[in-house]
This record gives structure tokens, sequence and C-alpha cells, in this order.
């Protein structure tokens, strides 16, 4: 692969990154969400996979590997289980923020992810690194999706977006972390998300719907 | 050597492997307590070796130090008298239908996982590792907070796991950028997250890298021990939990995590000074403080009162690491310790309240101390441990505190915790005696307790009297795990 392919299909990939979590922000069918979900889970695998390829380095690939059958296909699959099957269930209800402001919001969380990566690019300024801020974007608009929705499964979904991006950062700026933290976390993620999915499932069944709204017994 | 270091890890998950074939039994039951105990044994004999540094097992995967030892002490305590409650605990769970044979079964394999993350995150020598394991207790945990299936448990979970594992991700971007300034700083791959390689190279890691690093890293790992700004999920999950996990949770749990804050903290002070993470502490633990003593308060509730007492000590714990000096370090490794035993007395306690009263308000409780000898007894004594009363060791460890703020011109912050401290003092104390004392109402239900319950309790109730009538050798080894991490004077 040539330096310029490289950086092209690096950037590529990034740019699919940041793109599928916008998409997420602006849709509002759940299935639809979990299936963007995936193709980050894509975009996610391809930065090992190219990176490894680049510099022929076969552990590199596998994790790749290992990230597209975990991101793209496992846990989307579970989460997409975890979707319910009535009407009013598939569609996130009357969100706190609406759209509009939200696609606003997700441009000013990608600004700032630009300013908090600025140490990091540079102590490297490596084309990896360059494409860091879109990973540290995603990450941001992770958590907005986490406190602006009031589906349990967005929540879910703005949980393993969460993860995603600091994948992604991992990958983007140390070719990706020790093998045997790679492995630990990998399975952390996947039972947290198991444990999310088995809860909402939990929650249909005690109260009849995923609306957080619903968890107002406890205060003080 | 190796022997020594895996046991506190695989005698639990053994433990737990018998549970999940056995289901709930007597005897998977005592086996769990003995893996607890084994816990606590490796922990002794370890600490009489590694007075000269630290020990390694296993490549360099797993370490042990002055640190480790310490809080396989507290896990070993702790977990010995909380898994010993729980086999009279879940008996009587079981008796009264608030769970079935399945959830007993699934209790009985969690917890001794639960044990095992825990001593895997303070035996951990790579800090990925310590992240790894310390997810793992919020996943093992998630079921034992949501043990009684009521709408209330199935929120606190939700609340728990959610919040949690958004705060440990933030810890695992921390590392990450670790990982990147050790890679810069001359680490090879393989070790960059070592905690011994990372203390060589401390001196060398990019400035501006680490301060964003230590600030993920201070806020994730915050979560998990209850500071501010995530400490929302505690009360919830504190109060939903079984007794003996909460008091695993607030006696453990909360401290583990801190100690995972204070290895990183000996690298990133190396790195940027000690002025950094002393600031983020500083306002970190005042603020804990402030809101557990505002909402112990006005608390109505047994359980979460006893929550929030756990924020208040993690709060004191964090402006103790802040002040950094051996006296201060040493002093918050007593506090862990003394704090642990006795949260474990009081919620041990407060779980047969709970099941004989069928409610958790303060109200609903009277005159415990002439309804029941062993109850009352050990609910007075744990409250009086962590009100800091003398004789027992908080006593000693909050006085150390305070002289350590003192000499560290932290004048201002040992003024605002200590005020904040007797406003905490008087919430507890009387909401406290108004459950022990008075007379007891005619038709106030009995109060049953297993003998599993109170032979815990007793033993608690010892164990609290020995360390505060004297640390012993264990002020030794505070003193060698405050040298390791750094501190001076």
């Amino acid at each position: 692969m040539t330096q310029a392919t490289y950086n092209g299909v690096l950037n590529l990939a990034a740019g699919a990154f940041l793109l599928a979590a916008v998409l997420i922000v602006w849709r509002r069918e759940l299935r639809a969400i979990v299936r963007l979900l995936a193709w980050q889970g894509i975009a996610l695998a391809a930065i090992p996979l190219t990176e490894g390829i680049h510099q022929g380095d076969a552990a590199l690939i596998t994790v790749g590997v290992i990230v597209l059958l975990l991101r793209a296909i496992v846990l989307p699959l579970l989460l997409a289980r975890a979707v319910g099957t009535e009407d009013h269930e598939r569609r996130e209800t009357t969100p706190l923020v609406n759209t509009t402001a939200s696609l606003l919001i997700t441009a000013a969380l990608t600004v700032l992810a630009y300013g908090v990566t600025r140490p990091i690019i540079a102590l490297d300024p490596s084309p990896a690194t360059r494409a860091v801020p879109a990973a540290f974007a995603v990450i941001l608009i992770a958590v907005f999706i986490m406190v602006s929705r009031r589906r349990a499964l967005s929540q879910a979904v703005g949980f393993m977006m969460l993860d995603n991006g600091i994948a992604a950062t991992a990958f983007l700026i140390t070719a990706g972390v020790p093998f045997i933290v790679e492995l630990g976390a990998s399975l952390d993620v996947l039972f947290a998300v198991l444990v999310l999915g088995l809860l909402t499932g939990h929650m249909r069944r005690t109260f009849g719907g995923t609306d957080l709204d619903q968890l107002r017994e406890l205060r003080d | 050597m190796n022997i020594l270091l895996l046991t506190p890890i695989l005698a639990p998950l053994a433990a737990a492997a018998l549970g999940a074939m056995l289901g709930w039994r007597r005897l998977s039951a005592s086996v769990t307590v003995l893996a607890a105990l084994s816990v606590l044994v490796s922990g002794a004999v370890l600490g009489f070796r590694v007075e000269s540094g630290a020990r390694f097992s296993v490549g360099h995967l797993l370490r042990a130090d002055a640190l480790s030892v310490t809080m396989l002490t507290v896990i070993g305590t702790v977990g010995t008298l909380a898994t010993w409650a729980s086999v009279g605990y879940i008996n009587a769970e079981l008796a009264h239908g608030h769970t079935d044979r399945k959830g007993a079964n699934l209790y009985g394999v969690l917890v001794p996982i639960f044990l095992a993350a825990m001593a895997l995150a303070v035996l951990a020598n790579n800090i990925g590792v310590m992240w790894v394991a310390i997810e793992a207790t919020t996943v093992a945990t998630a079921f034992l907070v949501g043990h009684r299936r009521t709408r209330a448990a199935l929120e606190a979970t939700w609340k728990y796991v959610v919040i949690c594992s958004v705060g440990i991700a933030l810890a695992f971007l921390g590392t990450v950028l670790l990982y990147f300034a050790s890679l810069h700083a001359g680490a090879t791959s393989g070790n960059a997250l070592d905690i011994d390689v990372l203390l060589t190279h401390a001196a060398a890691l990019d400035p501006a890298v680490t301060r964003l690093a230590a600030g993920l890293l201070l806020l994730g790992y915050g979560a998990k021990a209850g500071l501010v700004p995530f400490h929302t999920w505690l009360a919830d999950a504190h109060s939903q939990s079984p007794a003996p996990v909460s008091a695993l949770m607030s006696g453990v749990l909360l401290s583990v995590a801190f100690s995972a804050l204070l290895r990183v903290k000996s690298v990133v002070d190396l790195a940027l000074g000690t002025g950094f993470l002393r600031t983020g502490l500083l306002i970190v633990g005042l603020l804990t403080v402030l809101i557990a003593a505002s909402l112990l308060v006005v608390q109505t509730d047994f359980k979460r009162m006893l929550a929030y007492s756990s924020m208040e000590n993690m709060g004191l714990v964090a402006v103790a690491a802040a002040a950094g000096t051996k006296l201060a370090i040493a002093a918050l490794l007593l506090h862990v310790l003394a704090h642990g035993i006795g949260k474990a007395l009081v919620f041990l306690a407060a779980g047969q309240l709970q099941a004989a009263h069928d409610s958790t308000a303060i109200a609903a409780v009277t005159g415990v101390l002439a309804r029941s000898r062993v109850i009352g007894i050990a609910f007075a004594v744990g409250l009086a441990v962590l009100l800091g009363l003398p004789p027992f060791a908080m006593f000693a460890s909050e006085l150390s505190i305070s002289r350590a703020l003192a000499s560290a011109h932290l004048g201002w912050a040992l003024g605002v915790a200590l005020l904040l401290m007797v406003i905490a003092f008087a919430a507890l104390a009387r909401n406290g005696s108004r459950m022990l004392l008075g007379p007891p109402d005619a038709n106030s239900p009995a109060i049953a307790v297993p003998g599993s319950v109170a032979g815990a309790l007793l033993t608690g109730i010892v164990l609290s009297l020995v360390l505060g009538l004297t640390a012993g050798p264990l002020s030794q080894l505070f003193r060698t795990a405050a040298t390791l991490l750094g501190a001076v004077q």
C-alpha cells in the first residue's frame, strides 16, 4: 500500500466513522440507529486493518478482524434483539432536544474535539494522529446522545458509540493498546452490552416500556 | 511467590465455579467464605515479604507491594465478613420469598467473581489490566444490585451500570492517552502500561497529554469511587443491593477504585508535579463531602443514609490524598480499612432490620438495642466507628489526616472539611440514636438473627476494637505503601 493510499483510506475510515455518529443523532428509528452503529463498527475496524496491512503487522490485522466481528456484527445484533416489537417501542420518543438543535450541538462538539486534541497531535503529527479529532468528536457526541435520549436502548447505543470512539482513538494514536488489554476491554464491553440488553428486556416486562422517564422512584 | 499472588484471584474463581455447578448450597457458600479468607491470608503472608519492594508474578502481569497488600487485607477482611453473613441472609431471603432458587444460585456465582475482580484490580501491574478488572466489577455486580427484581432494584441497576460504565470508559480513554505518552517517552509497546515502567519513564511523559489523561482518570475512577460528578448511582445501588453486597460495595469496591487512582497519581505526580492532581482531588473531594453531608441531613432511609456516609468518607479520603504526605497516605489507608469493617457491621445489621420491618425507613425502626442485643450492639459499634469516636481506628485516622492537612498548608481545606463532617456527624448520630435507643414499639416485629450473620457481626466488632487499640504491624505496612506512592516527609 502506498503512502498516499494509506492516508486516503485512513481519512475515509475516520470520516465515515464520524458521519455514522452524526446520522445516529439525526435518525429516530431505533432499528435504523442500530444499523448505523454496525456501519460505524465497519469504519472502526477499517482503521487497524489499514494500519496492519500498511505496516505488514499480522497481529494488528487479527485485532482488526476481531473488532469487525464484535462491533459490526455481534454487538449490533445483541442490541437489535433488544428493540421491542410494539410500534411505540421502535421509535425514540420526543427527544429533550429537537433534531435541528441536536445537529448544531453535534457540529459544536466536533469543533471542540479539534481543540481538545491539539496536545495529542503536537506530540506526534503523523497522518493517523491527525485523524484523532474525529474519534474524540464521536466520544463527545456519544455522551450527548446518552444525556438527551429517553429510551433505554438509545442509552445503550450511546454507550457503544462512546466505546467505539475510545477504541478508534487507541488505534489512531498508538496502533492499539497491548493485546491482553484489548482482549479484556472487548470482553468487558461485550458483557456490559449484554447486561444492558437483558435489563432492557426486564424493564419492558416490569414497566411495560423502556421510557427512562419512568425511572423516578429512587430520589432524595 | 507465584502461588501467593495467584491465590487471591484463583480461589474466588474456583468458588464461583463450584457455585455454578452445585447451585446455592451450604457447601458452595462455605467454600466462598474460605476463598475470601484465603485472600486475607495471602495478603498477610505477602505483607511480610514486600517490605523490600514490589514482587512480580506471571511475567510482569501481577505485582504485589505494600499498597496491594493493604488492599488485599481490606478485600479479604470485609469479604470474609460479607460472604459469611450471606449464608444466613440468602437463606432468609429464600424463606421469605424475596428471591428464588435461580436468584440464589446467581448470587452464589457472582459474589466470588466480584471478589476475584477486585483482587485482580489491586494486584495488576499493568494499568490497562487494572482497568479491565475494575470494569469487570461493574458487570459482576449489575445483577447483584438488581437481586430483588423489584421496580426500584431495576431502576438502581440501570443507573448503576450506565453511569459507572460511562465513568469508567473515561478512565480507559485516560489510560490510552497515558500509553501514548509512555510510548513517546521511550517505553516499548509490550510493557508501556506497566506500573514500574511508567514510574521509570514518568519524568519524560509529555506534560500536555499527561494532563489530559490525568483529568480523565480522576473523573473515571472517581465515578467508581463515589466521587462527584458521577456519584449519583451510589445511593440508589447501595440501598437496593442485598445487605452483604452493600457491605462489599461500600466497604471495599469504593476504596479499590480509589487505590487505582492512587496508583495513577504516583505516576502523574512525577510527570507534572503534585500540584495538578492536588487541585483536582481537593475540588472533587470537598464537593463530595458537601453533597454527602447535605443529603445526610435530610435522609429518611437508613440504607441511603449509610450510602451517603460512604460518600462522605471517600470525599475525605480524596482530600487526604490531595495532601499527599506520608502521614496523610498512611492515615488514609488506615481509614479505608477501618471504614470497610465499620460499614460491613452497619450494613449487615441494617440487612436484618430491613428483613424484620420490610422497610428501610428510619421512622419505621425504634428501640433496636432493647429488641436484639446482637444487631443493636453491632449497629451501635459500626456507627461509633463511622462517627470517628475513640477507641475506634477512624478517630486516629481522622486526627492524622487533619494534622497532615494542617502541615501541608491546606488549613482552609481542613476547615471546610471539618465543618461539613460535624454536620454529617450530627445527622448520623441523631438518626442512629433514634433507631437504637428509645422504648420499642409494642407491635414491632421480632428481629431474626441467623447464626452466620451473628458470627460475622461479632467478628467484625472484635476486629474493630482490635484495630482501634493497635494497628500493630499494619502501621509499618501503611508507611511503606506511602513511601512507595512517592509521598514525602
